[in-house]
């Protein structure tokens, strides 16, 4: 009976310790970035087609879409954060960077929350220090304060006198070059909500862009279409747009 | 016994017979790695550059493929190299609007100048991205019937018999037999040596030098949104390249004789868009575009301060479409013209180990 007991014990214990080596094993998470304009999801099939209509009533096309995003940041139940030094350019475009996993792992557990950022934050925005962003020219000129693009929009729209016309609608920090180069940090949290992370844990978000141009501040493309990185005050209109773009879509194990 | 002993002595020199008939040799040849010079400016900012993992660099490649590079028999008549048309001292392109061919017949495009490839990361050659490899692209011009007109089976042939060429093969590739895949492996090999980061710009990057007040405010136009705008398709004092290696429709034309990219892709959304070139060296590659119709930096610039032309794909970049351009004044062009010159790499046009 003792034997019988102690193989019992043996198993018991062999069993939990193989439990928690693997739920302990510290993973990686899969970001997934999808896009609609409203109700419609689009990619790179519905780019250069004045296809679009915005809330002012203006017919637009997409003809370019990246953006960049990072500081992935979980906080635990326990109250400690983690914050994955990372970042990720989705171009939609040519269909890339819609899938990031990330390269730091994050140990499996409950989060009470987790984030990521658009763009960069002020102490990560490091102009020229991110030798793949440089290679894609999502630089920010120096005289706007350096550092690079947190988003790229581009594309035509129908303009009041009915021509096809360009706008570019840049996201960077809003640069006040007339007042001693005041700069505003432009980027924001994405808060995803509290989640499991295991061993495959894939979180979905989708961009509305149609957000963009809709969310608090209904936007006019006539007034507001080209040279708008040096614009501090469109800056911060793009700002508080960029605050009803993202949903969570799902997570996924 | 002395039967079987004989059968296996024949076996035995069949098999040596064998062996030589395959050019390989005994002790196989390692031809010695060779790793590129890059550039400091280069290694600060960019990505490490691409070199196909079935074609490395090794220095005895890289020699067969300059010694292949300058060499005429690549032609019909034995008159034309690829140098020809990618002269080292016009920054390995030429000064025609469209080179000639053997026959005398032009193309449609101007000859693209050759630099920094390896840091072409689509990996899309030529003007209109067809080709989709170094590799690829050094197989067309030979067989074009308006180029080199010849035919890979003659080159082979031809080089076949030179003295020098099956043992330089066989110490690059590890077989004397010569075949269009190995040629232009080694023409890609050299190709990718050719790299150009020795700029006036770039030692004023590096704190070595400075810039004039004029070649200052030219900078400040090209990197100005609301100005030139150039840096959103030409890079910046971030991106040493000066390109983005992708295709644009810079406003060129209101219809188009040459679908460029959409020809290729088959996108009508394509059409009109070609390749933004390297804004390096252009004192040595004029003319310019992808048809060479602008001969000096003056009609570049004038190009897009006031000449844009609208049409179905132009690029939403080419803001002022509406306008013309973007309506620079003559002191701001001769300004962005001054900063443009700061990215001539004499070094490059001059360096001893491009030249035949």
């Amino acid at each position: 009976m003792k034997k019988i007991i102690i193989i019992c014990l043996f198993f018991a214990l062999n069993s939990c310790s193989q439990d928690r080596d693997i739920s302990l094993s510290p993973v990686a998470i899969t970001l997934n970035f999808a896009h609609s304009w409203g109700e419609d999801d689009i990619s790179s099939s519905d780019f250069d087609e004045l296809k679009f209509t915005n809330e002012n009533e203006q017919t637009l096309s997409i003809n370019r879409l990246r953006y960049v995003i990072s500081e992935i940041t979980l906080i635990h139940e326990s109250g400690e954060p983690t914050v994955l030094n990372e970042y990720n350019l989705v171009d939609l475009t040519n269909e890339a960077g819609l899938s990031f996993t990330t390269s730091e792992s994050i140990l499996p557990g409950d989060y009470v929350s987790a984030s990521f950022r658009f763009g960069f934050s002020n102490n990560l925005n490091i102009d020229g220090a991110y030798p793949d962003l440089n290679t894609a020219l999502f630089n920010v000129p120096g005289l706007l304060g350096g550092g690079y693009h947190f988003m790229q929009l581009d594309g035509m729209y129908i303009d009041n006198n009915n021509q096809e016309a360009a706008y570019n609608y840049h996201v960077i920090n809003a640069f006040d070059g007339s007042n001693s180069n005041d700069t505003v940090e432009t980027s924001f949290s994405v808060n995803i909500g509290g989640l499991t992370i295991g061993s495959n844990t894939n979180i979905n978000v989708k961009m509305d862009v149609s957000e963009w141009f809709k969310n608090p501040n209904m936007w006019d493309l006539n007034e507001f279409d080209t040279n708008l990185m040096g614009n501090y005050d469109v800056q911060l209109l793009m700002n508080q747009n960029g605050s009803s773009v993202f949903d969570l879509v799902s997570i996924t194990q | 016994m002395k039967k079987y002993f004989l059968l296996l002595l024949l076996f035995s020199i069949l098999f040596v017979s064998c062996s030589n008939k395959d050019n390989t040799i005994d002790e196989e040849y390692i031809p010695i790695p060779y790793s590129l010079k890059v550039p400091e400016l280069f290694q600060q900012k960019l990505i490490a550059p691409l070199i196909p993992i079935n074609n490395p660099l090794t220095e005895e490649g890289i020699a067969l493929g300059k010694k292949l590079f300058f060499d005429e028999r690549l032609s019909k008549d034995n008159t034309q190299s690829c140098a020809s048309c990618h002269n080292p001292r016009n920054s390995f392109t030429d000064n025609l609007r469209f080179s000639l061919g053997v026959d005398g017949v032009s193309g449609t495009r101007n000859s693209m100048p050759l630099f920094n490839l390896a840091w072409n990361f689509n990996d899309k050659f030529a003007w209109d991205g067809k080709e989709l490899s170094l590799e690829r692209q050094a197989l067309e011009p030979v067989k074009n019937p308006i180029e080199m007109h010849s035919s890979w089976s003659n080159v082979a042939s031809r080089l076949q018999q030179d003295q020098e060429y099956p043992l330089m093969f066989l110490n690059a590739f590890g077989t004397e037999r010569i075949d269009s895949t190995l040629v232009t492996k080694a023409i890609a090999q050299f190709e990718r040596t050719l790299i150009s980061g020795n700029t006036k710009f770039d030692q004023y990057l590096l704190g070595n030098t400075s810039l004039n007040q004029q070649e200052l405010n030219g900078f400040t136009i090209f990197m100005s949104e609301d100005k030139g705008d150039c840096f959103h398709c030409h890079g910046s004092n971030n991106n040493p390249l000066w390109t983005d290696n992708d295709f644009h429709n810079n406003g060129l034309d209101a219809s188009f004789n040459d679908l460029g990219l959409g020809a290729v892709t088959g996108d009508p959304n394509d059409n009109g868009k070609f390749k933004s070139p390297s804004l390096r060296n252009l004192v040595y590659t004029a003319p310019y575009m992808h048809d060479g119709r602008f001969s000096t930096l003056e009609e570049v610039i004038n190009h897009y301060s006031e000449g844009l032309q609208n049409s179905s794909t132009i690029d939403p970049l080419m803001k002022k479409v509406n306008q013309g351009g973007v309506q620079l004044t003559p002191l701001e062009k001769a300004d962005l013209k001054a900063f443009l010159i700061t990215l001539t790499d004499d070094d490059f046009i001059n360096n001893p180990s491009f030249q035949n």
